[in-house]
């Protein structure tokens, strides 16, 4: 694959003052003379701050280590993870296609981002939000398959799951990364066979910590971000052993007071998330109680006066899930509104890739409103375009 | 199995204090003073003692290693390089390391770099790896918080400094002098050999570039000794490891188990067996992309180390084992990887970039069953053209697969092409 500059670039580009000073720290971390190489985490730093690495960014760079821009531009084009042409706006997926993944399932996945975000990779879906590619090994074989949305990866995915993911994101939310079939890290799905003595001391691994913490999973990235540092209280209270309550003051860099003040307000969820380990399920998967026996809802052959409404304004209702609802003769919000528990468990069960939704999303409240004429929240986005 | 008491990484999969002071409860950091006091030549001594041979791939014995760096002062720096560019595809276990048993690194940097010498450690990551950077530096600061690095680091009266650095998602920086060059901030393109990096590494100045696993297991060696460490495993093929478990089996998982575990049993105890049964295993990958599969008959009675592996023509590599079942199309699978190649060679030597390509071309076409029955000793003679023939090993490692391939299943190649062409002339053949 080539990989040149952008045909299209913006005409400057400077770093915020706290990633400036960020990056004279790294720069800090090397004998003098040395600056050059810090050229990587700046230039990481710049497409962390603008989405890609544009070429006024890279003579930012250039300058600010004393180089010449050619080679940091070599640097910029030999290294995959730089992005130098925009991606998109609200993320960019990268499935993991090498062979682990690839006898996992992975090939199913590109076939998803294809079908649901653009046909080809590294171009813009329609709106501009999404953008994908296929990547060499991320080094998360043991959950495979897998994808790295952001800072993050999502971890033993499968078309369904995957698919869920991107409606959460398509929906404006950020999914919990890590384990997507509700596994810890990278022990045996099955059970511990090692290390079984001790008391579970967190919710989520290592990863989702940081995740959950940060906030950050795809969010560009300004260099006022908190930073996690474990002083003495903070390790009592993320091994469980203090009082939630107890005040938790992570550490940070002088002088910024902004990310003080964000990181004491973090730090009372930081502590639940840290001390509170979630129920482990035992066996098989909870049976819950039983619901009512699931019926069929009576469909239409055709919508009324030939035209339906837009289900799309339905917020979990992405144009896929649409085709799919017409094709069972569900075309107007009335007909979703009408819905007994025992219709809606018989519609949970029989859209094939996405079960469940309709009681996750609560369709048939949405629809209700909508029927009656109304907007949601969701649905006057829709109009504005924002969406779709 | 490997005992809970033997185990090194007692928190591999994170579930218990991640902190320095759950660490601590679990034994890491203790006593590190009372281990750097021994000195540095009994430091290297035990560690040549235990049979420890370096966990990132190669197998080089890692204090015979350490022993290289220069004795005298001769006014350069001492430099530690870790190697946590982890991306050897199926290989996932530094990984957990950096991001739930992160002292264990830490400690082992301090007394690896009183060892050699050095008082500054960078430990490279791949760039991919972004949380577990994060993990990891929470891990360094709480260190320097409670003295453990900085200044005369954990009361050892040595000065020792750990800085991480992250690479760009570029496979061939987890080479060692590629991931020198990319640490002094150009392109990751090998460096000829010699001078060795314990002569002229980073910076022009004496190196040594370990793996996160050989850098994270030397505190444990040093202070339970080398005769417990080499107590597990077969003779020259010391100690415990971590093995990545991938593809086809139910539970793939990370897990640390003694060297020389027979492959059989460390799928069956800890991943719950082969998917359908071990009869419905096909092909194993026992040591990342870059060794040759092994067939489901070798499989049946292998064992999982360096001496073993390298008799069947494989090799334990990074431990990193890729399980295959008869729904596998191994062509492809092993296509995959030769995609990998095409897509990672530096595009330094001529053999490597040229020949990564025209592998992976003619791998397109076996898979696909569209070649000639000749083009599949054509491409063996490919691989042997670019094999040794190239800078660094990336090259032997893009043609081993393929290798691997061709001699275990070219019955298989052979029939796809034969099937395609009778599929394609079938009105003649019917005359």
């Amino acid at each position: 694959m080539l990989r040149r500059l952008h045909t299209d670039q913006p005409e400057s580009f400077a770093f915020t003052d706290a990633n400036a000073e960020w990056a004279r720290g790294q720069i800090a971390k090397y004998p003098e003379g040395r600056q050059a190489s810090a050229v990587i985490p700046l230039l990481w730093r710049a497409q962390e701050q603008e989405g890609w690495v544009t070429k006024p960014a890279i003579e930012a760079v250039a300058k600010m280590l004393d180089m010449a821009p050619i080679r940091v531009l070599e640097v910029a084009s030999f290294y995959f993870m730089f992005q130098l042409q925009p991606v998109g706006s609200v993320a960019h997926f990268q499935i993991c296609g090498t062979t682990s993944c690839m006898i996992c399932g992975a090939e199913d996945l590109i076939a998803v981002c294809r079908e649901r975000i653009a046909a080809n990779p590294h171009e813009l879906s329609g709106d501009g939000r999404f953008s994908w590619e296929e990547v060499e090994c991320l080094g998360a074989c043991s959950n495979a398959p897998m994808a790295q949305i952001g800072k993050d990866y999502y971890e033993d995915l499968t078309v369904e799951n995957f698919g869920a993911v991107l409606d959460a994101f398509e929906a404006g939310q950020v999914p919990r990364p890590g384990s997507q079939t509700g596994r810890y890290a990278a022990e045996p799905a099955g059970g511990l066979t090692s290390l079984r003595d001790g008391e579970r001391a967190y919710r989520y691994n290592g990863s989702v910590t940081l995740a959950e913490f940060g906030k950050d999973t795809v969010k560009r990235i300004t260099g006022d971000e908190p930073v996690l540092r474990m002083t003495e209280s903070a390790a009592e209270m993320a091994s469980g052993v203090a009082p939630v309550e107890a005040p938790a003051q992570p550490k940070l860099g002088d002088g910024e007071s902004a990310s003080v003040r964000r990181a004491a307000e973090q730090a009372g969820e930081l502590a639940r998330m840290l001390s509170e380990p979630e129920a482990v399920p035992e066996g098989a998967p909870e049976g819950g109680v039983p619901g009512p026996e699931p019926v069929r809802p009576a469909g239409l052959e055709a919508p009324r006066n030939d035209a339906g409404d837009d289900l799309k304004k339905i917020k979990g209702v992405g144009p896929k899930l649409e085709a799919l609802l017409q094709s069972l003769g569900f075309w107007h919000f009335d007909q979703i509104a009408a819905w007994t528990d025992a219709e809606v468990a018989w519609v949970d069960d029989n859209l094939d890739g996405f079960k469940g939704r309709v009681t996750r999303d609560e369709w048939v409240e949405q629809a209700r409103i909508l029927a009656g004429g109304g907007e949601t929240e969701f649905s006057q986005r829709v109009d504005d375009g924002d969406v779709y | 199995m490997l005992a809970d008491k033997d185990r090194i990484f007692t928190n591999i999969y994170g579930m218990y204090d991640r902190s320095l002071k759950g660490a601590q409860s679990r034994g890491h950091w203790d006593g590190t003073a009372d281990l750097i006091a021994r000195g540095r030549d009994a430091i290297v001594q035990e560690m040549k003692d235990s049979g420890l041979r370096g966990r990132g791939g190669a197998g080089f014995p890692t204090g015979l290693k350490w022993s290289f760096m220069p004795k005298g002062d001769d006014g350069r720096p001492h430099y530690l390089v870790v190697n946590a560019d982890e991306s050897e595809p199926g290989t996932c276990k530094d990984r957990e390391i950096m991001r739930h048993d992160p002292h264990t690194l830490v400690e082992g940097c301090l007394i690896a770099g009183f060892a050699m010498g050095a008082h500054t450690a960078y430990i490279y990551l791949r760039g991919e790896y972004i949380r577990e950077r994060e993990a990891l530096q929470i891990a360094i600061d709480e260190c320097y918080d409670a003295g453990l690095l900085g200044r005369n680091a954990a009361g050892s009266g040595w000065d020792f400094d750990v800085y991480l650095h992250h690479g760009a998602g570029a496979y061939i920086c987890g080479e060692e002098t590629a991931l020198l060059e990319s640490l002094e901030g150009k392109k990751g393109m090998p460096r000829l050999k010699p001078p060795f990096p314990a002569n002229a590494g980073l910076y022009g100045a004496p190196t040594t570039v370990n793996n996160v696993e050989s850098i994270a297991v030397a505190p444990t060696i040093l202070r339970r000794g080398a005769a417990w460490f080499a107590g597990f495993g077969r003779p020259n093929n010391a100690g415990t490891k971590l093995f990545a478990i991938s593809g086809h089996v139910n539970n793939p998982c990370v897990v640390e188990e003694a060297m020389s575990i027979p492959l059989r049993e460390l799928l069956d105890k800890h991943c719950g067996g082969v998917r359908g049964g071990w009869k419905n295993l096909k092909a194993v990958i026992p040591g990342g992309s870059s060794v040759p599969c092994l067939p489901h008959g070798i499989c049946d009675d292998a064992i999982m180390d360096f001496d073993w592996l390298r008799e069947q023509r494989s090799g334990l590599g990074t431990a990193a084992v890729i399980v295959m079942d008869q729904s596998t199309d191994i062509i492809k699978a092993i296509w995959r990887l030769s995609k990998f190649y095409k897509h990672e060679s530096c595009g330094q030597c001529t053999p490597c970039r040229e020949g990564t390509g025209w592998m992976m071309r003619v791998m397109d076409r076996l898979v696909t069953g569209d070649a000639e029955p000749e083009e599949i000793d054509m491409l063996l003679d490919v691989t042997k053209q670019v094999e040794g023939h190239t800078i660094c090993a990336l090259g032997d490692a893009a043609a081993w697969p393929i290798q691997g391939l061709i001699r275990h299943y070219r019955n298989e190649i052979e029939d796809r092409i034969k099937h395609k062409r009778t599929g394609r002339v079938s009105a003649v053949a019917a005359e």
